[in-house]
């Protein structure tokens, strides 16, 4: 792929990106979040199509307009979400838009025979006729790769394949696709482990922002360097033009803590594992990591919208365990805000007027509902109120809350939850608190965020901006893979440090690169 | 159901499109009409005149919209909840069983002032209860709330039937129907309210309760756009994701829209029951819960549409009453089928119509903001 | 075999009984299939009521107007593909409430079958009765009379032979539709599609249109149900003569767990109580049970009464396609 860029809206995703894959290797893609990894595939995969740029597919220019074209010219794809359907086989699975006979019985028949050799040709071990939905996890995603085999693909693309496997699967995964590169199969890897890069891949990308900062071969590099081309040399940027505030005390007292989240989704892969924090008094704590780490997990979780299948929380003198475990409503009861992840979806309800969705969460507070009763001029005076001081625009609380620009959108929940009706929360967890608002808007989010932490309350920010983490934090916590991959207090944040938390390898010194 | 999914301008929302699909509903009709040999200018004209034309007219036409009322807005709050309520032949026909139920254990002891009132509840906790089981089902057991409605609207008409036949039967007569309850029963018909007042007024069907579903439309404004529980349903029937963020228990939500639907359906029972025949009969709601979910729809779930709806469908009904007498070739089914129309324009056809106005207004806009 | 008196008697007594089973089934049956197909599709299907109401009439009146079986058997199949055209136009081609639409089918088909038929008929509402040779021929006829006095076989002739073409072809179909999803290419794309439509979409293969063929094949199946009552159980169409089957044909699709032969059997329960409560109708209950006349009206709702139990998960799990009643939008 040479010289290709991708817009959208305001974001450039890719800008100038060259890739070139040898035949028969395993080449890795890493990056963070946004790097424009995940979009770069997409266009090789012809979901996408690239403003600029040329793709040569075995020295021959190709045109990908959809994803038909893509496996015409022998390009498969395994989703992170995998694309089955759970009631029929296997077998009816891989044949689907592909049989060879309109008798179902003679198709499988023709079917299983190609499908058995290329299972023995690869070690992709897949009982061919259980329903889907009885097949554990490796094993589907084993069969989304033979599916993608079956329809002659000879460059595989690799999407995050390790995020829902066990360290054995992995292994056995890893096994796998270095048969399928002696069998001369090109695969790419989307991944930002590391380790894996390493172990497995013969030739790496790194993305950033949108461009390749580093090309090259494994035996030419290391983790250290993959980790601080991932990351970059920003860090230190986001703190130098704040003012000095002070660290929180040591023995500041415990607001929330947190013991041994844990929790498996609904196809037994566990998105939170072991994880513990503590959030004192006047910090703020930052979750850095990839998205889908499990960070939006531990968030529902500790504002009472998932219940863990194990740990504990204590908060506001309370003690919940999975049996009965903290709702939104308690939460809020003991001063526990939360502004989601998703503001479209969770935290307004969209047709609702402004001044509906300002009391939200809050609406069977004594000071919006008398008897059963909403106290309407006293929730729209409030909501202009919230408006004048987030300076949210227009400053029309009538108006309907889909009609806000994100980032106002973003400044009215930010109000709800920091108000808490004049009474400051004594936790706010934040996801994504900048997303989509405007330069000045975020300077001012942040500015709250940390008058918050002076007055005596903690935060703790999920973002999938590093900078705005380094930024904002007093310690960051990477989540990797459902876990805790490490603890670093802001002073120690370095590129190299975070990158190998964020890549899933060790926090102490890696040895010297070969 | 609404097309709230669409960003369109409230007052396009509210009155454009619900007028554009009503005109295209009677456009269908008409050419049925035409097409039967009617000329369908005559017969609006007709209609009108049978419904307002005369006093008479007037009374059928608003006992007939009171019936729509209730209806109609059992199936706007539950629409307002995020659920679709089918069941309201059932509700309507429980409720008219829970008022007469009443009457018969207590007319012969209770007077008026207390056993109408008493019937009134009867018929709102029969419909409740008749609602609240599938609701608890879909709920708790997960049990698709459209499927147990249609199910239990079956249900409902063969207990009704049963209890006709078996139990409440008045003996030694011919017809299925139980005794008539007495005339502390019933509730003062429009004529003798206004002859108290000295208005002459003739004899309808027009009854109390049309002041009952003026209260009803007055309660459900209030309760569904300013009080808490209204809050919560509305926000559970837009954003139900938001609305677990909110605190607001879904399973609780889903129960309380469907009990306060099935409740206001069940007071179609007190129209027909208390307030006209006296007595139990078998089929006295006729469709009426069908026709709620027409007067629902073109209505955008809101009480002052569903008043409009309910006028508009009670003209059609009494206008095609006696339209029937006076042109051989016209029966009320045409009424029948103009409700249905409604419903496809108005409900399955919405989300055909709505993107069209949608990309219109954007286009009018921007060449607006151009030019300007 | 208990031996009364009477020579036989209850065996022949079965034998009828299962008759009218089958004669009152096969509407049912022919609907559950016309449900099934669309449903495994992805496409709710609530106006089955509706679109056998206005088959029926068109197979009445093109039946009395040409005298023409064929006609008029073309004529209720022409009706049931539009209209199921038009709820895929609504809901699969545009995002329409696949409930809603099928809701507004069944009330414009009660409205419009009486409009039309009066207009035509003058018969209030009616067709007028087709002649025989329109109607169906009951089948095997002079063998279940032959047969009538054996003591067991000809319970069974009585039970089994002399039926319509009709009854027999349902039967068939039954298999047919079986077949049909379970062993043709079509069949298991169309079940995926009513799964993961995202799945189908991304094997290029176009669920629109899988979708729409579905609805064909549901709007003939649906017109044969509304001709049969026409040109084999009735002999001319009068107003509302579906009585609720076609929500009964829904309830048995389901209490068949979308599964053809499942819905078969679940018809013909549902038309075996059918049929029980006409015969039971008036028979007083024995002293053992409370005396009384039978509560036939207990019999009638008990399909409905089934319905409710099973989707409430006490007897067993009715899992309904995934994407039922999705409109399916393509994504990228």
């Amino acid at each position: 792929m040479h010289g290709i860029d991708k817009r959208f809206g305001a974001v450039q995703a890719n800008a100038a990106v060259d890739l070139t894959v040898a035949a028969g290797s395993v080449h890795g893609i890493v990056g963070e979040n946004g790097a424009g990894k995940s979009t770069l595939m997409s266009i090789l995969y012809g979901f996408y199509q690239a403003d600029a740029g040329q793709i040569e597919i075995e020295g021959r220019p190709a045109r990908i307009d959809d994803s038909h074209d893509a496996i015409a010219l022998g390009i498969g794809m395994v989703h992170q979400h995998f694309m089955l359907v759970d009631t029929l086989s296997a077998l009816d699975n891989v044949m689907l838009g592909a049989e060879p006979d309109w008798r179902l019985s003679r198709a499988r028949e023709k079917v299983r025979a190609g499908l058995q050799a290329l299972i023995d040709d690869t070690g992709l071990a897949v009982r061919l006729d259980l329903p889907v939905e009885e097949l554990p996890v490796g094993e589907r995603q084993r069969l989304e790769i033979l599916k993608a085999l079956y329809r002659g693909a000879r460059i595989l693309i690799l999407d995050e394949p390790t995020a829902v496997l066990t360290p054995q699967e992995t292994a056995t995964l890893f096994e796998t696709l270095r048969r399928l590169r002696g069998r001369g199969t090109t695969i790419l890897l989307i991944t930002h482990k590391l380790k894996e890069i390493m172990v497995l891949c013969d030739a790496v990308t790194v993305m950033r922002g949108g461009r390749v900062v580093l090309d090259t071969p494994i035996a030419q590099t290391g983790l250290d360097a993959l980790a601080q081309a991932m990351v970059g040399r920003r860090v230190k940027m986001g703190r130098e033009d704040q003012p000095h505030r002070a660290a929180a005390p040591a023995d500041a007292e415990v607001l929330l803590r947190a013991e041994g989240l844990g929790w498996r989704d609904a196809l037994g892969v566990p998105r939170l594992a072991e994880v513990s924090l503590a959030l004192r008094a006047g910090e703020i704590v930052g979750i850095a990591g990839v998205t889908g780490n499990g960070q939006s997990e531990l968030l529902d979780a500790l504002s009472g919208l998932l219940v863990p299948q194990a740990g504990t929380l204590e908060l506001g003198g309370q003690r919940f365990t999975p049996a009965h475990w903290i709702t939104p409503r308690r939460a809020r009861e003991l001063r526990l805000a939360h502004v989601p992840e998703d503001r479209h979806q969770r935290a307004l309800v969209l047709p609702f007027p402004a001044w509906e969705s300002a009391v939200l969460g809050y609406q069977d507070r004594p000071r919006y509902a008398r008897a059963g009763w909403m106290r309407g001029a006293t929730m729209r005076r409030d909501t202009a109120e919230m408006m004048e001081r987030y300076d949210v625009r227009p400053r029309n609380p009538q108006l309907r809350s889909s009609k806000f620009s994100g980032g106002n959108q973003q400044k009215l929940v930010l109000a709800r939850e920091a108000q808490l009706q004049d009474r400051p929360p004594r936790v706010l967890l934040v996801g994504q608190p900048t997303r989509g608002v405007d330069i000045g808007a975020i300077e001012f989010i942040h500015g709250r965020l940390r008058a918050l932490c002076e007055g005596g309350g903690a935060v703790l920010v999920v973002s999938s901006e590093l900078d705005e983490i380094l930024a904002l934090a007093d310690r960051v916590l990477v989540m990797n893979g459902g876990r805790i991959a490490g603890e670093l207090p802001i002073e120690r944040c370095d590129e190299a440090a975070l990158g190998r938390l964020m890549g899933d390898s060790a926090a102490e010194p890696a040895p010297a690169a070969a | 159901m609404s097309s709230h999914s669409i960003e369109l301008p409230r007052w396009i929302d509210l009155v454009v499109l619900p007028v554009f699909n009503l005109m295209l509903a009677l456009l269908v009709a008409g050419v049925v009409v035409w097409s039967v040999g009617l000329e369908p200018l005559q017969v609006i004209r007709l209609l009108l005149k049978g419904a307002f034309g005369s006093a008479v007219g007037w009374g059928y036409t608003l006992y007939y919209a009171t019936t729509f009322v209730f209806a109609g807005l059992a199936v706007a709050v539950a629409f307002h909840g995020g659920l679709f309520n089918i069941g309201g032949e059932g509700q309507a026909t429980m409720g008219g069983l829970g008022a007469g139920l009443v009457a018969l254990a207590l007319a012969a002891h209770w007077p008026a002032w207390a056993l109408l009132p008493a019937m009134v509840a009867g018929a709102m906790v029969f419909g409740l209860a008749w609602a609240a089981v599938p609701a608890a089902l879909q709920a708790w057991r997960g049990s698709h709330v459209v499927i147990t409605t249609i199910m239990f609207n079956f249900i409902a008409a063969a207990l009704l039937a049963w209890l006709l036949v078996n139990v409440l039967k008045a003996p030694g007569n011919m017809t299925v129907e139980s005794r008539a309850f007495g005339p502390n029963a019933l509730l003062p018909g429009m004529h003798q309210m206004l002859g108290a007042l000295g208005i002459a007024w003739p004899r309808t069907p027009l009854n109390a309760s049309v002041l009952l579903a003026a209260l009803a439309c007055v309660m459900v404004w209030l309760v569904l756009w300013r009080s808490r529980a209204g809050f919560a349903l509305r926000a559970t029937g837009f954003a139900p994701e938001a609305a677990r963020y909110g605190g607001i228990a879904p399973r609780r939500q889903v129960m309380l829209s469907m009990m306060l639907s099935g409740a206001l359906a069940g007071l179609v029972g007190v129209n027909e029951i208390a307030g006209v025949h006296n007595r139990l009969l078998p089929d006295f709601v006729a469709g009426a819960g069908f026709a709620g979910i027409a007067v629902s729809l073109i209505g955008r779930n809101h009480p002052v549409g569903i008043v409009l709806a309910s006028l508009l469908f009670g003209a059609l009904y009494q206008g095609g009453a006696e339209l029937a007498f006076e042109m051989p070739g016209f029966s009320r089914d045409m009424v029948y089928t103009l409700q249905g129309l409604i419903v496809l324009f108005a409900g399955a056809m919405a989300m055909v119509a709505a993107p069209m106005f949608a990309r219109l207004h954007a286009a009018l806009t921007r060449r607006g903001a151009a030019g300007g | 075999m208990p031996r009364s008196r009477g020579g036989g008697r209850p065996v022949d007594e079965i034998g009828t009984l299962l008759a009218s089973t089958l004669r009152l089934a096969t509407p049912l049956i022919l609907c559950a299939l016309a449900g099934c197909v669309s449903e495994r599709a992805g496409v709710i299907d609530l106006g089955l009521e509706g679109k056998m109401l206005l088959c029926a009439f068109a197979a009445g009146a093109m039946g009395a107007i040409s005298g023409s079986f064929a006609l008029a058997l073309l004529a209720a199949v022409a009706v049931g593909v539009a209209l199921s055209m038009l709820h895929g136009y609504a809901c699969v081609s545009h995002r329409g409430d696949q409930v809603v639409m099928g809701v507004a089918i069944t009330m414009t088909a009660a409205g419009l079958t009486v409009v039309l038929g009066l207009a035509w008929f003058k018969l209030g509402g009616q067709t007028p009765p087709v002649s025989d040779a329109v109607r169906l021929d009951p089948l095997l006829a002079d063998a279940a009379k032959a047969l009538a006095g054996v003591p067991l076989l000809g319970a069974l002739a009585q039970a089994f032979l002399g039926h319509n073409a009709l009854v027999y072809a349902a039967f068939l179909l039954a298999g047919a539709v079986w077949w049909l999803l379970y062993r043709t290419r079509f069949g298991l794309r169309l079940r995926a599609a009513g799964e993961n439509p995202a799945m189908v979409d991304a094997a290029g293969v176009s669920v629109i249109g899988l979708r729409y063929r579905a609805l064909a094949i549901n709007g003939v199946l649906a017109a044969l149900a509304g001709a049969y009552l026409v040109l084999a159980l009735n002999s001319s169409f009068s107003p509302n003569m579906t009585a609720g089957r076609g929500y009964m044909a829904l309830a048995a699709m389901i209490f068949g767990k979308w599964h053809p032969l499942g819905a078969l059997a679940a018809c013909l329960l549902f038309g075996f109580l059918d049929a029980a409560s006409i015969r039971l109708q008036g028979t007083m209950l024995p002293a053992l049970l409370g005396g009384g006349e039978v509560p036939v009206q207990a019999i009638q709702a008990l399909p409905y009464v089934l319905t409710v139990v099973l989707l409430a998960g006490f007897i067993g799990r009715a899992r309904a396609p995934k994407a039922l009643g999705l409109p399916h939008v393509k994504e990228r």
